[in-house]
């Protein structure tokens, strides 16, 4: 042999080590035919790289979003071809939707087969082509190097989001010298667009005019790491903000500006404020259908100034007077620098009305009832206080997400991982157990409901393995509880389908060897509550709650944003 | 409801297999039917270049074109009225020769619209047309009234655009300086 010829190893090998070289330490993955030889490779770096076998490719997609949302880093997960791949497709265009950094390895046959319907076949670049942000067939292990660098830049850039290698057996196999690279940058895909000051400008003017000004913060601060240039931003010129449900936790619940959640089932202050402000200022959000109601009434009054990375969300919905194209950790400051120092002291007070009508309507009804089954809202605040604040909440969806993001407080950032966009069912118990791995220094509090629960219950197997410190809340109502409040509301009660035939939950949790304990004594609760956060590791607490609670207040479907109803 | 016109959109993208795919399912999402499609070598090294026209609303059209840069490897997309670009398409036609026996109809037709006559037989006359939309859909029609016609193609329109600034080449420099800096501060 040449001496100068370098050594050529496996391109299962080289995807491992261009795994470990971008910071991948953590995969949560599923093994398969198709994905065999890197399975092999990954034997040799279990030192480096910490496998958690899921118990379903779905689990694996959802963990690695919540290890993403959590740690601020890209998420991984690894599975085989054909149905293992399909399996990933909700997850992946749950992150597309949320914006969730994470990296999908994919098995695929070899290249020879490829178009013959051969055993575990399927297209798997062009299925995800649409819900993805970068797809790619690896065909040869000389690519996977340059590959995987720029998935990872992909995956984590601008505005982040899933990418999606599928990787070929003959790749897998083939041998190839391994070139480590790294990708900073894509000729085609601006990530981080040139900021025109004159709009930096125009916007500051806009807000030193403004006498009613109202900020609108989503997950966009999250992501760009930019919670103290927005804490500056808002403070300089004392802006009341509203969160979307992806940005709660962007300053703590506790700030004086934070006025709780925009949308649907937000706070009213922050719906009624919207179209009374006279400058609204929206930095990292879409005005999703959910946070705007009928967009046609929304805010009409006020001057739009949106900050946001991705030039294609600006203008989608909401038209914007001032647009302001570019990362927020950097735009937000550029403004910040211009701002005078102001107060509102008069437009914040107004807001206080609102905070009473809701608190006496809904809030005080939810949290302290006098008598009757637990509500939902009790049992998340219970948690909340408990774990004064600082847990990272999970949630599934449906009525136990919009009743966790309401009634959960926040100290931390990063702290809410709920599937904003796509509203997955069955996103929860993975999603904890990838934050539960991002974080071992948090608690994990998940709440789900019974329907959700069991869409993705077989990891409770994940969690007996890996001893997952996951504290799961369940807030069981025996029905299909968001759905049944749409019977309820906007079907003249007609329950189709929602309830549900529940088994022995705790029987399941404890099959899996996961302490556990169902309460629906309301004298109980604070008990349980401390059990389940004193308890080492895993816990399911059950807590029976009221079966026909509704989530209040909310915007009716296609309703206006200032038009909330406050019970029913 | 919003009228819909007649848009023409030039995309320029790297020369990657499966961006025809991705371009076309903006189009698709939208439930826009795309009138015509060329896709062709630009003058930019690597560098491909669609000429797309499409009927729809302006509401659309922004969606469409915005989603379509949002494409990783897709360049720059931008659309055009007709004023800014030159635009032209190629037609040919297939006519049967017996309808014109012992007429100078075709000949009349043929030097009308300044034609191209591809091949003769006693069966059948190839005429190849390069011309404006308008122009080539008028010869079909000339040509379909006297029930002569037997096959008919058009290219799709393609186009270069009326500035004297070239964007795409512009934006491509701005982006070098980019990764000129990048590399210098990694």
């Amino acid at each position: 042999m040449d001496m100068e010829e370098k050594e050529k190893i496996s391109g299962s090998e080289i995807l491992i080590r261009s795994l470990i070289r971008e910071g991948a330490d953590t995969i949560f993955g599923y093994p398969g035919g198709a994905i065999m030889p890197v399975y092999d490779a990954l034997m040799n770096h279990t030192d480096s790289i910490d496998h958690i076998l899921v118990r379903h490719e779905q689990g694996a997609t959802h963990a690695a979003q919540g290890y993403a949302r959590a740690s601020g880093k890209v998420g991984v997960c690894m599975v085989t071809g054909g149905p293992g791949a399909t399996n990933t497709i909700t997850g992946i265009a749950d992150a597309m939707l949320d914006s969730t950094p994470i990296v999908v390895i994919a098995g695929q046959i070899t290249t020879d087969l490829i178009g013959t319907d051969a055993f575990q076949e399927v297209d798997f670049t062009c299925v995800t082509q649409p819900i993805s942000k970068w797809t790619y067939q690896i065909g040869s292990a000389e690519e996977i190097s340059r590959v995987v660098a720029r998935a990872f830049f992909v995956a984590k850039s601008g505005r982040p989001g899933p990418v999606v290698l599928s990787v070929t057996k003959n790749a897998q196999v083939g041998m190839a010298e391994y070139v480590p690279e790294k990708v900073e940058f894509i000729r085609s895909y601006d990530d981080d667009p040139e900021i025109d000051m004159s709009a930096i400008e125009e916007a500051a003017e806009a807000i030193n005019n403004a006498k009613r000004p109202f900020v609108l913060a989503g997950q966009g601060i999250e992501i760009g790491e930019a919670q103290e240039e927005f804490r500056n931003f808002v403070e300089k010129a004392d802006l009341p903000f509203g969160c979307t449900l992806l940005g709660l936790s962007v300053l703590p619940s506790s700030h004086p500006l934070n006025k709780g959640m925009l949308g649907m089932h937000g706070n009213l202050c922050n719906n009624v404020k919207t179209n009374e402000c006279d400058v609204l200022i929206a930095v990292g959000m879409r005005f999703d259908d959910r946070v705007t109601g009928d967009v046609s009434t929304y805010a009409r009054q006020a001057k739009i100034i949106h900050l946001d990375i991705d030039a294609s969300e600006i203008g989608k919905n909401v038209k914007a007077d001032i647009p302001v194209l570019g990362n927020c950790r950097k735009t937000l400051k550029l403004i910040s620098d211009r701002l005078n120092p102001a107060k509102h002291t008069e437009w914040t007070a107004s807001f206080e009305p609102y905070v009473r009508e809701e608190y006496e309507k809904v809030i005080d009804k939810e949290l302290h009832p006098a008598s009757g089954p637990l509500n939902m809202g009790e049992v998340v605040n219970a948690v909340s206080e408990a774990s004064g604040h600082k847990a990272i909440l999970v949630t599934d969806v449906g009525q136990n997400q919009m009743m966790a993001s309401r009634y959960f407080k926040y100290e931390e950032k990063r702290s809410i991982i709920t599937s904003g966009g796509m509203g997955t069912m069955g996103f929860g118990l993975p999603a904890a157990i990838g934050a539960a791995f991002a974080r071992p220094d948090r608690t994990v509090c998940m709440f789900t409901g019974d329907g959700g629960l069991q869409m993705t219950i077989q990891e409770f197997g994940t969690i007996m393995e890996r001893k997952v410190p996951v504290k799961i809340i369940l807030l069981n109502n025996n029905y299909l509880g968001n759905v049944r409040q749409w019977q309820e509301l906007f079907f003249h009660r007609r329950y189709s389908f929602t309830r549900l035939d529940n088994p022995d939950f705790q029987v399941i949790a404890s099959a899996y060897g996961i302490p556990s304990r169902r309460v629906a004594d309301r004298a109980e609760l604070q008990d349980a509550v401390r059990e389940m956060l004193e308890t080492d590791g895993p816990f399911f607490l059950e807590a029976c709650v009221a079966e026909e609670g509704n989530v209040m207040p909310m915007i009716p479907p296609g309703g206006s944003v200032d038009n909330m109803i406050m019970e029913c | 409801m919003e009228t819909e016109s007649l848009y023409t959109i030039i995309v320029h993208s790297e020369n990657f297999a499966g961006i025809l795919n991705q371009v076309a399912a903006v189009f698709t999402r939208l439930q826009v039917n795309i009138e015509s499609l060329n896709v062709s070598a630009s003058s930019l090294p690597n560098v491909h270049k669609f000429t797309i026209c499409c009927r729809t609303t302006e509401k659309n059209i922004d969606k469409i074109i915005k989603q379509i840069v949002k494409k990783l490897d897709v360049i720059s997309a931008a659309c055009y009225t007709d004023r800014d670009i030159f635009s032209s398409e190629i037609a040919m036609y297939k006519i049967s020769t017996h309808v014109f026996d012992g007429s100078d109809d075709l000949n009349v037709i043929l030097r009308k619209y300044n034609t191209r006559v591809v091949e003769v037989t006693s069966d059948y006359i190839v005429v190849e047309l390069a011309g404006s939309s308008d122009e080539i859909t008028a010869l079909r029609d000339e040509f379909q009234n006297l029930g002569c016609i037997r096959q008919f193609v058009r290219s799709g329109k393609i186009a270069v655009t009326a500035s004297n600034i070239e964007k795409v080449s512009e934006w491509l420099d701005r982006r070098e300086k980019v990764r000129t800096e990048r590399s210098r501060i990694l």
